[in-house]
């Protein structure tokens, strides 16, 4: 796995005042205001439909907000030229809920994706990838292409695949959901272990027993607004 | 984390999916573009040789109408205006025809056993100097010096036409290359977008991934231009067989006279492949950067 960057002062990601709607409508989410600290670990909840994923695909600058500001790793969002997008996503890994994996590659070529894309070669990333594999459990199958794995091993392919670079920021968008619940702990501890390394982490999730395993702070989103929950679960 | 890592790992697989790049109605498509250049190169480059001939020839040469004086007897008259004609600068070898050869040169618009007292005229053909040919006026000059009526024909008329012609026939092949780079470079933009579309998904997981606009963008330029190239050499080669069985059929001087295809002609097909493939990298380029700056 490639070094982490040096890591920059202040929040990794900071909302101020964010909205966003589709298409004129409504917003469905409004007034977000939060900051992840780095090496900080938060899950996002909420009701299905509530914009988890639109607010991970915001921090992913793949969705506008509407108003307010978005600060990623000091850079403001809005005033970001193109060609600096692809140095701030590469230090982003992340797991999408419909895993969008690449059909026509094997699992070792999904895996190592985002290292190929920061120019590695193959000699020099080789071994972590087949380690990295062979830890979610997909030592045997690195040579079989996503429709030849099933739901629970594509899940782990795309959550490799997120953490391979070791990135600064990782969100997931419902990572367990199509895994054991033996498996769902092993993930949450590579998630874990990753935060311990210094990777932020934000994860979306309906897994009750996930958040309640870990511990760690919730934002939970209902009516398009944040509220910000202690682990113990009392509003904070 | 453990486990075994592996001992070699095949070089990764290509980003685009192998099966994109097997479009046969594409290659059909570039293919047939590619053979049409190549034949229109090839009749550009025979023509283009066989007006440069014409040029040369002309040019190397002039004919004198000589006519007879009162007292004079026509092949006298041709005598003298060969003798003038052969002390001026400029001027190789001058040959006044004899009747006979006129006669002859007059067949094809007046026919055969032309009637005795037909005053025909006597023409002196004169060679000139290559390097440095002796102008009409000086030849004129000599002629009358000589106390000959005669009038010199340096075909500056014909070299008109003939450069004329030669430029309409460049004209016309530029014309058409143009054309087909520009069908070409159309159709490969067109190949491109359908295959950014249909491959929304991964360029969306690529750009996401942190994937530079170029480095998606060269994705497609090296299909496409790979595609092309290889393209380009069975045009190129079917060009070749065509024009070389022309070569065979007709001989040296080609299946058509006014195009006389030499061998030489086909050695410009080699850059085919090479220039389809440009066309189509840059297109291909040019496309996917203008739609990848759409996106996300």
């Amino acid at each position: 796995m490639v070094e982490p960057p040096e890591p920059d002062a202040g929040p990794v990601v900071s909302f101020e005042g964010v909205g966003l709607g589709y298409g004129g409508g409504p917003e469905i989410l409004k007034d977000l205001n939060f900051d992840l600290e780095p090496g900080s670990f938060h899950f996002i909840t909420g009701a299905s439909g509530a914009g988890k994923t639109s607010l991970l695909r915001m921090i992913q600058m793949a969705l506008r907000p509407t108003r307010g500001a978005i600060t990623l790793f000091g850079r403001d969002t809005t005033s970001l030229q193109r060609a600096e997008l692809p140095l701030l996503r590469r230090r982003i890994g992340m797991v999408f809920h419909d895993r969008r994996l690449l059909d026509h590659l094997d699992a070792f070529d999904n895996a190592a994706l985002p290292l190929r894309l920061a120019g590695a070669r193959l000699p020099d990333y080789q071994a972590d990838v087949a380690e990295l594999l062979a830890w979610v459990g997909l030592g045997e199958r690195m040579n079989s292409t996503p429709p030849q794995l099933s739901g629970g091993e594509q899940q782990r392919l795309a959550i490799a695949r997120a953490v391979v670079g070791r990135p600064d920021l990782l969100i997931a968008d419902e990572p367990t959901g199509d895994v054991d619940h033996e498996m769902a702990i092993r993930i949450l501890r590579l998630f874990v272990e990753l935060n311990r390394l210094g990777t932020t982490v934000l994860i979306a999730t309906h897994d009750d027993d996930l958040v309640a395993r870990s511990g760690r702070p919730v934002m939970h989103i209902e009516g398009g607004s944040l509220r910000r929950i202690s682990s113990r679960g009392a509003v904070a | 984390m453990s486990g075994p890592a592996p001992i070699s790992r095949r070089p990764p697989a290509p980003l685009l999916p192998a099966e994109d790049a097997r479009d046969g109605a594409l290659v059909f498509v570039v293919t047939i573009l590619c053979f049409i250049a190549c034949l229109a190169l090839v009749s550009a480059l025979a023509a283009n040789r066989t007006a440069h001939g014409w040029r040369t020839e002309l040019k190397g040469s002039a004919t004198v109408v000589v006519r007879p004086g009162p007292n004079e007897t026509p092949d006298a008259a041709a005598a003298r205006a060969a003798d003038a004609l052969a002390g001026v600068r400029g001027v190789g070898e001058v040959e006044a025809l004899e009747k006979e050869k006129a006669e002859a040169l007059l067949e094809p618009w007046l026919g055969k056993d032309l009637p005795e007292d037909l005053a025909i005229p006597r023409l002196v053909t004169v060679e000139l100097d290559a390097k440095h040919p002796a102008s009409a006026a000086s030849m004129e000059a000599a002629l009358q010096a000589a106390q000959v009526d005669a009038t010199v024909d340096d075909h500056s008329l014909w070299l008109k036409d003939i450069l004329r012609a030669g430029l309409l026939a460049q004209s016309a092949a530029i014309a058409v290359a143009a054309l087909i780079v520009a069908a070409a470079a159309a159709v490969i933009a067109f190949a491109t977008r359908a295959g950014l579309q249909a491959r929304g998904d991964l360029v969306s997981v690529l750009h996401l991934a942190g994937a530079e606009d170029g480095f998606i963008a060269a994705l497609f330029q090296l299909r496409f231009g790979r595609m092309a190239a290889i393209a380009g050499l069975m045009g190129a080669g079917a060009a070749a067989i065509v024009a070389g069985l022309f070569r065979l059929i007709g001989g040296e001087a080609g299946l058509m006279p006014v195009l006389p295809i030499a061998w030489s002609d086909l050695l410009p097909l080699l850059a085919c492949p090479i220039a389809a493939g440009a066309v189509a990298a840059i297109s291909a380029r040019t496309t996917a950067l203008s739609l990848l700056k759409e996106m996300t």
